[in-house]
């Protein structure tokens, strides 16, 4: 009963002139996500995807169950010697991640041009 | 619509990961004709899910035979909504979640439902049932006579 998350990835470069890997995610995020982020999560090249952009524009809804799966993420993405950021969250949920603490990991932005400038 | 002064609304959910976003809509549904602010009718709706979530999947068990009650009591001043489900109820309150602690590997990057709806309710009380059964949770959001909705 979930809505599929669709996910994709795009290739930016920063007005730095850095590389970014974006992943752009569309629907729900719950627990039945774990193909759509971590799948597109595990696609990437760690060698060489050093910047990665979460793009939450298209998300609907997450859920906590949702929510451990970015925070996998994370984890992974520490471990990997990659920096994560995100853009898009609505208000709300850029709220509820900043109360689980996700914002200590992940840097968050209001759109991809903020987040471009950052990098 | 006229404000609702006391009423209740009451939702049966299969115990199906998904139908909680039928309870979120009704729940955000009555906080608006309540005329509570958009902000305080997401996070209703962010704990709403997150309890109906812990009711299908612990409550319940997932188990097609049985369904979670959602009960929403509108006051004067305050939403009541209560979650209720076949399960036995908390055994212990989880510690609250430590992101360091996820990211470094030493604790479930999962269980932060319930931190969740504390933190973004007025009140959230776990009760557990009689005999084992017909455990909820009870949510209240207030509101702020000084700040409604436009």
């Amino acid at each position: 009963m979930q809505s599929e998350t669709k996910a994709r990835v795009d290739q930016l470069t920063s007005p730095a002139g850095h590389q970014v890997t974006a992943l752009r995610f569309e629907g729900d995020i719950a627990s039945t996500s774990k193909d759509a982020v971590l799948g597109s999560y595990h696609s990437l090249p760690k060698e060489t995807a050093k910047l990665v952009l979460l793009d939450f524009t298209k998300v609907d809804y997450i859920n906590s169950s949702g929510i451990a799966l970015v925070i996998q993420m994370l984890i992974e993405a520490s471990n990997s010697g990659q920096k994560v950021y995100a853009f898009g969250l609505s208000p709300h949920f850029t709220k509820v991640f900043t109360m689980v603490g996700i914002t200590k990991y992940a840097g968050l932005f209001p759109s991809q041009a903020d987040a471009l400038a950052a990098l | 619509m006229s404000k609702v002064k006391s009423t209740s609304v009451e939702v049966r959910l299969p115990s199906q990961l998904g139908y909680e976003k039928v309870a979120m809509s009704t729940a955000a549904a009555v906080a608006k004709l309540m005329g509570f602010r958009e902000d305080r009718v997401e996070d209703l709706k962010t704990a709403v899910a997150e309890a109906c979530i812990n009711a299908i999947e612990h409550g319940n068990k997932l188990n097609d035979d049985l369904s979670v009650g959602v009960v929403l009591s509108a006051g004067v001043n305050q939403l009541e909504v209560k979650v209720i489900d076949d399960g036995q109820g908390l055994k212990t309150v989880p510690p609250k979640p430590d992101i360091d602690k996820k990211i470094h590997g030493e604790e479930d990057p999962r269980g932060m439902g319930m931190f969740l709806i504390q933190a973004l309710v007025d009140e959230a009380e776990w009760v557990k049932g009689s005999n084992g059964k017909s455990s909820y949770v009870r949510l209240v959001i207030r509101l702020d006579v000084n700040a409604t909705a436009d």
